[in-house]
């Protein structure tokens, strides 16, 4: 299911913090949200997985209005890993995982989909299914939370910074995962030249409002990445994957 | 057939994207999720058997012990006669009187308030998302106290006789927790935080107003039994405190049991229960009134039995994991022999005097917990 964010303003504490962000993400696609701290990447997705609400504007998923459903209804269309996460509870990974069927029915669930065993052999931490979830590190934890998005069966993949405190590798691993899976993903991503090697289309947030959209080749350019981060920047090319990458240096140092 | 399912689920999946509409057979696909755990699910139901069983002896046993001894033999022969309607011989008069007057009564409701206590401790623990919470974080008990030692030192209440106490106690615990909620509440709800700090500084501020009443009050014999009360005391329980508090428990019991999942959302933070289709603030609401209605009923009936709340659902957690559809099930069992146990000490050890539960309960409790925060440190917010 495709979908699409029209005008979306929203507020905390009485302050606007998201102003008219308009985005559209394809059936299958994964687009990412990029942006300073502060841009309005977080409460822009709370919005999509339900956790704020939007002032105005429409979010829908295949053409539904997410915002007028239950939560259980959008829980059962909309898997999302939020950046909290600690839980004082030793939960097992197993256990963690079959929370992932909470906001279904055995008639809710579409058939075909992944059940605890395969999500997690998928993310490969099968071997970890009898594990504490607090004695797992950063990226088995993340992987483990993919695995439970899995189960629910989601039509679309909501992910906050999913590559925090992970390695390169798994870093790596996790987005090719998302990517291999073909669920429709809007993801926050800190690191461009991430965004740039895995995302189909890259938003830009500024102060709440998205000032550029496309193809990573066309989003991540000097000028604008440069303008909204405030550093300079060059572009090279991935001599690998012909991906532009982003160098960086501090703007401070410009002769401009 | 769980075997046949899985085969088949797992030939399924490799394909990622599926899409709605493929196959109809939704059912028979979804069911490996329900499979247990490996790691404790197969002990679930022999662990259930055997506290159930546990509790039905411990109840007999507790009929049995007591300042006069009843042979244990005696006490499920005048039982079962007192169950079937039958005719016990004059020699057995003062005897079945006091099984089946005096200890039945406190037995049962002794069971009934270990449930509800262990059951609501809980709740309240994944509410708050702490595991260091217990039934009386929110003010209860001593809100409770308040009403009651207004009632034990000052007569307030008086018309209503025999239930001015538990009345007094009942009222002042609702009272607590209104206003700990009032305090709480945000335009976000409650949260977890809020709800700890609240209830904490509340119950410092209902603690010292109990204090004034004692030191103001003009009878020093009153204090000792306010005192008494608040450590919490089966002693003179009749029949009559039965049905009000069974009836309160199974609810509360009945209510939770169906509730595991959600509870498990809930204990994994609030952001997360919501994007699984669980509204955090709406079912901390649902849980702070549950607790609130079950800790009043078990206070006015019992007094304040500290540590059941706390360290039960940590011991279960200890047996079955801390996965709260198989913790919910046990926890009622373990927490009504564990306070059968309790009474049958607390009016034996010093007989004939009677110690207040809250004594057991600490001199258990206080190692028992010490020994759990050195071994599981790092689930218990150390580390």
């Amino acid at each position: 299911m495709d979908l699409e964010l029209r005008e979306v303003a929203v507020s905390a504490a009485g302050e606007r913090i998201v102003e008219d962000v308009n985005l559209r993400v394809p059936s299958g696609g994964l687009v990412g949200l990029v942006g300073p701290n502060g841009s309005g990447k977080s409460s822009t997705l709370r919005c999509v997985y339900r956790t704020m609400r939007p002032d105005r504007g429409s979010i829908r998923l295949g053409g539904r209005n997410l915002v007028a459903m239950s939560l259980r209804e959008s829980a059962r269309l909309t898997a999302a890993l939020p950046q909290e996460s600690r839980s004082e509870f030793d939960f097992t990974v197993t256990e963690v995982v079959e929370m992932g069927r909470t906001p279904h029915r055995e008639s809710t669930l579409k058939p075909n989909g992944y059940g605890p065993i395969e999500a997690l052999r998928a993310v490969d931490c099968l071997h970890l299914a009898e594990r504490g979830i607090v004695s797992l590190s950063g990226g088995e934890k993340q992987r483990v939370l993919i695995a439970r998005a899995l189960v629910q069966r989601p039509e679309l993949l909501v992910l906050d910074e999913p590559t925090n405190h992970l390695d390169i590798r798994h870093q790596l691993e996790v987005l090719s995962l998302v990517r291999r899976l073909g669920i429709t993903t809007l993801t926050a991503l800190h690191d461009l030249n991430l965004a740039a090697a895995w995302c189909d289309h890259i938003h830009v947030l500024q102060r709440g409002r998205v000032v550029a959209g496309g193809p990573p080749g066309e989003v991540l350019t000097p000028e604008t990445i440069g303008a909204v981060f405030g550093v300079r920047v060059h572009v090279v090319e991935h001599p690998e994957t012909r991906v532009p990458q982003l160098l960086f240096a501090p703007a401070e140092t410009t002769g401009t | 057939m769980n075997d046949t399912v899985t085969a088949g689920t797992t030939g399924d999946t490799p394909q990622p994207g599926p899409r709605p509409g493929d196959a109809d057979d939704a059912e028979d696909v979804s069911e490996p999720t329900t499979r247990p755990n490996r790691r404790w699910g197969a002990r679930l139901p022999l662990l259930c058997t055997l506290f159930g069983a546990g509790l039905l002896v411990s109840v007999i046993c507790g009929v049995a012990l007591g300042p006069t001894g009843i042979p244990f033999g005696k006490t499920v022969e005048l039982l079962y006669r007192a169950l079937r309607g039958g005719v016990v011989p004059a020699e057995d008069a003062g005897l079945y009187y006091i099984i089946w007057d005096v200890r039945l009564p406190r037995v049962l409701l002794a069971a009934v308030v270990g449930a509800g206590l262990s059951t609501v401790g809980v709740a309240t623990q994944a509410m708050v998302r702490n595991a260091l919470a217990d039934p009386f974080v929110l003010g209860i008990s001593s809100g409770a106290s308040v009403g009651a030692s207004a009632v034990a030192l000052y007569g307030i209440l008086g018309a209503l006789g025999l239930y001015a106490l538990s009345t007094a106690a009942f009222l002042g615990a609702l009272g607590a927790t209104a206003l700990v909620y009032l305090i709480a509440r945000t335009s976000d709800g409650l949260t977890p935080l809020r709800l700890i700090l609240t209830g904490t500084a509340m119950s410092y501020g209902f603690s010292a107003v109990t204090t004034l009443l004692i030191f103001q009050s003009p009878n020093g014999n009153a204090a000792k039994s306010v005192m008494f009360w608040l450590l919490g005391s089966l002693g003179g329980v009749t029949w009559r405190s039965l049905p009000v508090a069974t009836l309160v428990v199974c609810c509360g019991i009945g209510y939770l049991l169906l509730s595991g999942n959600r509870l498990n959302a809930l204990a994994m933070g609030d952001e997360t229960a919501t994007t699984l289709g669980v509204d955090p603030a709406k079912f901390r609401r649902e849980l702070f009134v549950l607790a609130a209605a079950v800790t009043g009923v078990l206070v006015a009936v019992s007094g304040a039995v500290g540590f059941v709340g706390l360290m039960l659902p940590h011991l279960v957690r200890l047996l079955v994991g801390a996965d709260h559809r198989r913790v919910l099930p046990l926890t009622p069992l373990a927490g009504a022999v564990f306070l059968v146990w309790t009474d049958v000490l607390a009016r034996t050890v010093a007989a004939p005097e009677q110690l207040p539960l809250g004594v057991i309960t600490a001199a258990i409790g206080v190692p028992c917990f010490l020994l759990l925060l050195r071994r599981r440190g790092a689930t218990l917010g150390g580390r």
